[in-house]
């Protein structure tokens, strides 16, 4: 099966526990089953492949820019990952069915799981690091759904929390050192940066890179000073605690020292990173996880203690101490799965998993006091069991290990590790199964259901085999593993057997489980010392932390954004200036090359309007009506400097505009106060002013000093006036670009269009639809009206003047392609003429005679030119291309025809709709009872001859 | 010539950003059609200044023309900012109705504006 079958079927998968779960529960679980059994097959096919020692690759270019492509790869790490991920996952799949109670969302929570497995597979195949990246970080959002899976215990929700925050944090951190990495081998792929060690490991960015990428394993393998989220994800359904606790979420820090083993490991910053901190969390998971009542924290601490062995196997960087760590990873998952479930069973079986209200249980519950007691031994370390083995292998090596100069650091605290881990192995045994049965369990304890014991059974089968016939059955995994680990063909010698004669690990094994049994039979005077000793609480500094953070975030984001409009605007454009001004500094002005032109009197009389108009807007802007009169000033002037400066279209487009936008606003001011009050005080407004006039003096010097030199380099407009007529056959350059190279843009931009004025028309909708309709409705004018509403000589005027300014429009359309002129310009033409209906002889009087919507003829303008520009896929060519031809009939001038033109027919009905529709909305702000008559045209002298005579139809 | 030009963008520019500043939604929209005005000026100047030269193609004869990429490019420009200006008025005119207040700041908790609508 190809590899990305394998990483993409629990997602595909994770989709049909959410649907067939109205079903039921039987349903959803098999289906999550099904999918994990269908890729844990895929995954054994490749078994022959892989422990020839093949590496199986699957790949697909996806940004390869970005260096970013969906490269997968599967050797014997990612194999033996692979392999307890599913393999696990199947069995957890199957317990959690007979866990989960019945008010719990069981379809969401097989979703979650495989999301989460998805999200571990795809890890562990990824070749390429960036696609690892995002199967990393999605390990942390799928596993912050299901450790907050029970969403009413607030320690749930507090624990997803702390885990998403620790995980995600060194995730980010690990971002930042794969990036390195990844620069350092100049490449993101896995498979070469592996090869590459010298380069990285001289290069001045390994340190960095180093800590950053343990930033982001430790934080996921709990390693200390980053393990208390872990114990607190034990709010977690326990489910859920067996599968991320055992196999895979905090086996993925491991997998990912591992997995960069080779090219990472050997120095001596990565033995005094790694393996110290590797020692300091086996010590310190193992002393505490003996003080804890809870079976469940226990065994998170115990998991913290065994990651941290693992981590500092890998620390050693030995390549024999690699081969323990790939052990103990196998052997760690079987028992500790079948421990996690072990506990959930006590839980749920009994009641509680408090270690003080249980006791007994050997006879209530014997499968379970098989099972647990099994994998419990295996824990401790004692033969013939398989963590005995691995443990052995791990005193071997400390035996062997010199920490600054010392002989004996690191194989004393490992025994005293060891021993405590001993300890609190025997408690879990002695103190929850031996010992008298009890009167008071909350529940009558039984052993669950053959679908509950299953799984941790099978687990535990798998501790005995390997531990009895190691070399037999995990040895071909443990070599293959442990080859991809070590990245060479050939491995150190090692021996997976039980007995290597009197070696110092076993004398160091014997005093930890003596010491282990002295510590237990100490354990009652020992808590009670534990518990009067002052000790710091992980959860209240953590929270303490996480406040202070929200609170400099909260002042930050406050300070600058604090709802004050005026405020984010100036400090949007104090910064622009600013940074405006260093690029000046930092930069470097060329000379001029371009002579000042002579102006002529004509520019010089448009400046002084233009000024004039501008000052006094700003002088005059409390008066509302005055200034935008003042502002038509302005946009004419600007319209004409256009025309001067040799942009017909541009003025044509400018004056159009104008005369809408000022209509607009009238409206608007129709019903906003007509007076702005004073409320700054001067001192504020001198402030203002001084920004402004900064901003001002960057822009107008920007832009005259970029009028006064040429081109820094060379210009496409060449192009396009080269090929307008060739390429695009019309002669309005500026037009052609608009439709034909630039097609693209304004295809997106008529929809932006379409869009505003939707926006608009939902706006108006809201609003009407709120209490202010009331208020509408009883608006009293602020200001005296017209005595005549519909002037008898305007409404005829214009009535007159509609088809000619249609006609105008459409003849600005036609010309459009050779002439200044077009889709744009012909559309705000015609809303303008129809704008003149609705002015003259009222909303009522021109909406009756509307007969298609504004939307529908946005929509139909959008659509046209969408047909437009797909009508070129049928000629094989892009979207968008356009074609032209020429057309003779006599006796008609030869005449050109364009699809560029249809395309314009778009652009045109997309803006006669949004157009309209934008002041159609605004327009109905004003409708009140009443306010349409029968009559166009309130004075009508034919109606008063016609009431006269009583002829009136 | 240039120096007109430049100077009005630079009056433009800063009359937009004066009234932008001020603390009423009408007097921000009016100044930010001025800064329109000054932006899309500004873009057409790029193209440099030249009198007499449309980019409108003779086809009798060789003579030269302005730069027609940033027309074309203020062109849509300007059809834009008027979408912009219907919407930026409309979001004001509504939340003028609704709380009866033309203020361009949040109302803060304490003075209670905006509940009355």
């Amino acid at each position: 099966m190809s590899l990305f079958l394998i990483a993409a079927l629990p997602f595909i998968g994770a989709v049909f526990p959410a649907l067939l779960i109205r079903a039921g529960r039987n349903a959803a679980a098999s289906a999550a089953g099904l999918t994990t059994l269908l890729a844990f097959i895929g995954l054994m096919l490749h078994i022959p492949a892989v422990f020839r020692g093949e590496t199986v690759f699957a790949a697909v270019d996806w940004l390869p820019g970005l260096g970013l492509n969906a490269h997968f790869f599967l050797d014997g790490l990612g194999f033996l990952f692979a392999a307890m991920i599913l393999g696990i996952g199947l069995l957890i799949i199957l317990y959690a069915r007979y866990y989960l109670s019945r008010e719990d969302p069981m379809g969401q929570f097989y979703s979650y799981l495989l999301l989460f497995q998805g999200a571990m597979v795809g890890i562990v195949l990824s070749d390429n690091i960036l696609l690892l990246l995002v199967f990393w970080e999605l390990t942390s959002l799928s596993s912050f759904l299901l450790i907050g899976y029970w969403k009413h215990l607030p320690e749930g929700r507090q624990g997803a929390r702390m885990a998403l925050t620790v995980t995600g944090s060194g995730g980010l951190a690990m971002i930042a050192g794969m990036l390195m990495l990844g620069h350092i081998a100049g490449s993101y792929d896995l498979s070469i940066i592996l090869q590459n060690k010298d380069a990285i490991q001289s290069s001045d960015l390994y340190l960095p890179a180093l800590i950053l990428i343990l930033l982001g394993a430790f934080t996921k393998s709990a390693q200390f000073p980053f393990h208390f989220w872990l114990p607190h994800a034990m709010a977690a359904p326990t489910p859920v605690s067996a599968y991320l606790h055992s196999a895979t979420m905090v086996k993925a820090g491991l997998f990912l020292m591992a997995r960069l083993w080779p090219v990472l490991a050997g120095t001596p910053e990565w033995f005094y990173i790694v393996a110290t901190t590797g020692l300091v969390t086996m010590l310190l998971g193992a002393v505490i996880a003996l003080f804890k009542d809870d079976l469940k924290a226990l065994l998170a601490f115990s998991t913290v203690s065994h990651l941290g062995l693992i981590t500092m196997l890998l620390g050693f960087g030995t390549k024999i101490a690699a081969v323990a760590a790939v052990f103990h990873i196998i052997n760690h998952a079987t028992f500790k799965a079948a421990l996690f479930m072990t506990a959930g069973i006590i839980d749920h079986e009994a009641g509680t998993r408090d270690i003080k209200r249980l006791g007994g249980l050997r006879h209530l519950m014997p499968v379970t006091f098989a099972i647990g007691t099994v994998a419990a031994l295996s824990m401790a370390g004692i033969p013939p069991l398989n963590g005995f083995l691995s443990k052995e292998m791990m005193l071997e090596e400390t035996a062997h290990t010199i920490w600054n100069g010392s002989h004996s650091v690191v194989p004393v605290l490992a025994t005293v590790a060891a021993l405590f881990s001993a300890a609190y192995s025997f408690r879990f045994i002695v103190h929850v199964f031996l010992g008298p049965r009890r009167a008071d369990y909350p529940a009558q304890p039984h052993d669950p259901g053959t679908g509950m014991w299953i799984g941790p059974a099978l687990l535990v089968v798998l501790v005995v085999l390997i531990g009895l016939a190691s070399a037999k059955i995990a040895g071909p995994m443990v070599a293959t593993a442990a080859a991809a680990v070590i990245g060479t063909e050939t491995l150190p010698y090692y021996s997976l057997k039980l007995w290597h004669g009197l070696t110092p690990a076993l004398y160091m094994s014997v005093a930890a489980t003596i010491g282990g049994l002295t510590l237990l039979a100490l354990h009652a005077p020992l808590q009670r010392t534990w518990n009067a000793l002052p000790r710091p609480e992980a959860k209240p500094l953590f929270e303490a932390l996480i406040g202070a953070f929200t609170r400099v975030s909260q002042s930050v984001t406050e300070g600058l954004h604090n709802g004050v409009l005026t405020r984010y605007a100036a400090i949007m454009i104090t910064f622009t200036v600013a940074i405006s001004y260093l690029a000046y500094r930092s930069g470097t002005l060329g000379a001029e090359t371009r002579q000042i032109q002579d102006p002529g009197l004509l520019p010089v009389v448009g400046w002084f309007a233009l000024v004039i108009a501008t000052l006094f807007i700003v002088a005059k802007h409390r008066n509302r009506l005055l200034s935008l009169v003042l502002i038509g000033v302005v946009g004419l002037v600007v319209s004409l400097s256009f025309n001067y400066l040799s942009a017909p279209d541009l003025a044509l487009t400018q004056i159009s505009v104008e005369v809408v936008t000022i209509i607009l606003m009238l409206l608007a001011l129709n019903f906003m106060p007509k007076e702005t009050p004073v409320e700054t005080p001067a001192l504020t407004r001198l402030r203002d002013g001084a920004i402004a006039v900064v901003a001002g003096l960057g822009a107008g010097g920007l832009i005259y000093a970029l009028l006064m030199r040429d081109f820094a380099f060379p210009t496409i407009s060449d192009f396009h006036l080269a090929n307008s007529y060739k390429g695009g056959g019309g002669t309005n350059v500026v037009n052609v670009i608009l439709v034909d190279f630039r097609g693209y843009d304004t295809f997106g931009e008529i929809i932006v269009l379409g869009i505003a004025a939707m926006v608009i028309f939902a706006l108006t909708e809201a609003v009407l639809g709120s209490k202010v309709r009331a208020y509408l409705l009883n608006r009293e004018p602020d200001l005296p009206q017209a005595g005549d509403a519909h002037p008898l000589m305007m409404v005829v005027a214009t009535r007159v003047m509609m088809p000619l300014a249609l006609m105008v429009a459409a003849y600005i359309f036609f010309r459009g392609h050779n002439l200044p002129g077009g889709g744009f310009i012909a559309g705000l033409i015609a809303a303008i003429a129809i704008i003149m209906q609705y002015m003259a002889s009222g909303f009522s009087w021109a909406a009756e005679r509307q007969r298609y919507p504004y939307h529908a003829i946005i929509g139909s303008g959008v659509l046209i030119a969408a047909a437009t520009g797909m009508g070129a896929w049928f000629n094989g060519m892009p979207f968008l291309t356009s074609d032209f031809g020429y057309l003779h009939w006599p006796p008609l001038e030869e005449f050109e025809w364009a699809t560029a033109a249809l395309f314009d027919l778009g652009v045109f009905l997309a803006v006669v709709g949004a157009v309209l529709l934008a002041l159609e909305s605004l327009s109905r702000f004003a409708w009140q009872p009443g306010i349409s008559s029968e009559h166009a045209m309130d004075i009508n002298p034919a109606r008063d001859e016609a009431a006269k005579t009583g002829t009136e139809d | 010539m240039e120096l007109l030009v430049a100077s009005a963008v630079g009056i433009l520019t800063a009359a937009g950003i004066y009234l932008i500043l001020r603390r009423r939604s009408f007097p921000v929209i009016l100044g930010l059609s001025l800064l329109t005005y000054a932006v899309n000026v500004f873009l057409f100047a790029t193209g440099r200044l030249v009198t007499g030269a449309p980019p409108i193609l003779n086809k009798y004869q060789e003579v030269a023309y302005t730069d027609p990429l940033p027309q074309a490019l203020v062109l849509t420009a300007i059809v834009i900012s008027f979408g912009m200006t219907a919407v930026v008025v409309m979001i004001a005119l509504g939340a003028y109705l609704s709380s009866r207040d033309d203020g361009t700041a949040m109302p803060t908790e304490t003075d209670g504006a905006g509940e009355d609508a």
